[in-house]
């Protein structure tokens, strides 16, 4: 029965209206949410815990406000959240990657599940710095996971295990099949799964079960003037406005060979 | 300033992808007048080409680690080569493309080696002797652009975006010594990955991330058999086809095709998007492209207000036109 942690983050939903402003995101008109490819890990652990019995932690980096995803997690079906306190920890991966890796490491769990990137920073390297801190292999991109012993899944990989994890994965755009042992970090792309929503008794079974904080001092991580911060912010600005484009008119033959000439001489890509 | 700068110049099945010459190009420049770039190539076989490509591209030292156990692509080998180049060289900084590869290595060697990782970058901000580097970077889905620097005191490693950063071109064989290439010592590691299948699903096609010209197509393509127009468009451009996740979610085409926030982020010199709306999730996986075409028959569709050129009308007539119009171009440039 395995223990499976999920790393997940509270987004802005990109899908929605962002204001930018040099100071950040206008936080007041945003809407925030789980982050998408975090749902899609969410959701196979509760799945694998359907059909394996086990356990669901769900882990995230936040303020107060992430309380709210991981009431959500729990409301889906995970069945204890553990938040680690940003306050004083930069916005860094190196030191938010830190700072979870000492969060995992004492629940040592036989699988941790993450997204292949939060659509927020995009940057998708806080999950995988957590795995090489806990010494774990990784398989990044699932579109299909079975876990089961070498047996079950007919492998013979070179390295021991009792459990196994077969993955199909996603490689720009090929799916390849590999196999790799347990515990490790399984990043999730979408197509894994359909995320399921919260269900009104579940929403309720949420409020009592278990969700605690952790700070950083608690770990015994220093928080100084930048803790351990490898990188910052310099400056955050909306994308360059681009120009007016222009509506070719006339017939389809005129139009394309309007186009064509546009593409010759004034935007020089042919 | 001069820095000591290592670049993974990537392979994909056995050729030196592009962005390994636009992470050369950018440790060039990083690495100033008396710094030095080193390149590492790993495969199994076939690297003394590669090898001489990086050095007329400017790499002082190329580590070639071949060994058949790099055969297959298993991340836990290839960063058994990375560490072995970055002990070897204890470089500044490590630049890799930001590609399937270098976004799973470069996390884990940050971590390794107590580094910074800034990903995805799409531009270097051009920086005075000794002042901050200053990297940019998309956030949330290409919605803002943030500019990140290293703090002092640990090395970097960043992850260039495909398709954005100028290459570095072939130097005068007179302006610079000629570099040297050595075998990269390293233990194969024991594998933990087993690589049991490769299933090929984008059609053996250009990789679209790297592509100069994509040609994609929405829910407004109606069909599988739709798709034939755009890929005689995109041969005539010799790019690559791509599609909205409408047209993927439609059974149009394979989801290998997407562009979108999930799915591909392209930004190739030219983007035609056909019968594409402009859903925000798929602006969020081209808008960067630098030229952008709009063929769709909805005069108000979301596409039009970032397209530099847009045409109203039905793309199965207009396409073909454009095809045609094309490969006239195209002859009469030969």
């Amino acid at each position: 029965m395995p223990k499976i942690v999920v790393l997940l983050k509270q987004t802005f939903d990109t899908e929605e209206k962002i204001i930018v402003t040099p100071q950040g995101v206008d936080e007041r008109e945003a809407k925030f949410v789980i982050n998408p490819y975090d749902e899609y890990a969410l959701e196979e652990a509760i799945q694998l815990k359907e059909k394996l019995g086990g356990e669901v932690i769900v882990v995230t980096c936040g303020t107060e406000r992430a309380q709210e995803a991981l009431r959500t997690a729990l409301a889906v079906g995970a069945d204890e959240a553990v938040r680690l306190d940003n306050e004083g920890l930069g916005d860094d991966s190196y030191a938010v990657a830190e700072a979870l890796a000492a969060v995992i490491s004492p629940l040592s769990p036989d699988l941790l599940l993450a997204g292949l990137f939060a659509v927020d920073s995009g940057s998708g390297s806080v999950a995988l710095q957590v795995a090489e801190r806990l010494g774990l292999p990784h398989a990044s991109a699932a579109v299909k996971l079975t876990l089961g012993t070498a047996a079950e899944l007919g492998l013979t990989n070179s390295v021991q295990a009792a459990q196994y994890a077969l993955i199909e994965r996603d490689a720009e755009g090929d799916t390849e099949t590999v196999a790799i042992p347990l515990p490790a970090l399984i990043t999730a792309q979408q197509g894994l799964n359909e995320p399921r929503y919260p269900s009104l008794p579940g929403i309720m079974k949420a409020k009592r079960k278990p969700l605690r904080t952790v700070t950083l001092s608690e770990l015994g991580l220093g928080t100084g003037a930048r803790g351990s911060s490898r990188t910052q912010r310099a400056a955050l600005s909306p994308p360059p406005p681009r120009a007016t484009g222009k509506q070719l008119a006339g017939s389809p033959e005129e139009q394309a060979k309007g186009l064509v000439e546009l593409l010759r001489t004034e935007a020089k890509v042919l | 300033m001069s820095r000591t700068i290592l670049v993974y110049a990537e392979r994909r099945d056995g050729l030196l992808r592009r962005v390994a010459f636009e992470a050369l190009g950018a440790a060039r420049r990083l690495a100033g007048e008396g710094g030095s770039v080193h390149a590492v190539l790993a495969g199994s076989g076939g690297a003394a080409e590669d090898a001489a490509a990086l050095q007329a591209r400017g790499a002082d030292v190329v580590h070639i680690a071949d060994d058949p156990t790099l055969q297959d692509y298993a991340p836990e080998a290839y960063l058994a080569v990375l560490r072995a180049a970055m002990d070897a060289v204890r470089p500044d900084a490590l630049l890799l493309g930001h590609t399937a590869a270098g976004r799973e290595l470069a996390p884990r060697v940050a971590a390794a080696y107590g580094a910074g990782h800034i990903a995805d970058v799409t531009a270097i901000e051009p920086f005075e002797d000794g002042g901050d580097v200053g990297f940019i970077r998309p956030l949330y889905a290409g919605k803002a652009f943030e500019r990140r620097s290293f703090l002092p005191g640990h090395p970097w490693v960043v992850t260039v975006r495909p398709n954005n950063l100028p290459p570095a071109e072939p130097q005068d064989a007179g302006g610079r010594s000629g570099g040297s290439v050595q075998a990269l010592t390293y233990a194969p590691p024991q594998l933990w990955t087993a690589v049991r299948g490769l299933l090929r699903r984008a059609g053996g096609q250009l990789d679209l991330a790297e592509a100069d010209v994509v040609v994609s197509g929405g829910r407004g393509v109606r069909s599988a058999a739709g798709f034939e127009p755009l890929q005689a468009l995109a041969a005539a451009f010799g790019g690559a086809v791509g599609a909205s996740r409408a047209a993927c979610d439609a059974g149009y085409c394979d989801y290998a095709l997407q562009i979108g926030q999930t799915g591909k982020v392209v930004t190739p010199q030219l983007y035609i998007a056909c019968g594409i709306s402009g859903a925000i999730q798929h602006l969020a996986g081209m808008s960067q492209s630098r030229t952008i075409v709009a063929i769709n028959k909805d005069a108000d569709a979301p596409i039009f207000s970032i397209a530099d050129y847009g045409i109203v009308g039905d793309l199965f007539e207009v396409v073909p036109l454009l095809t045609s119009e094309v490969l006239r171009t195209n002859q009469q440039a030969n």
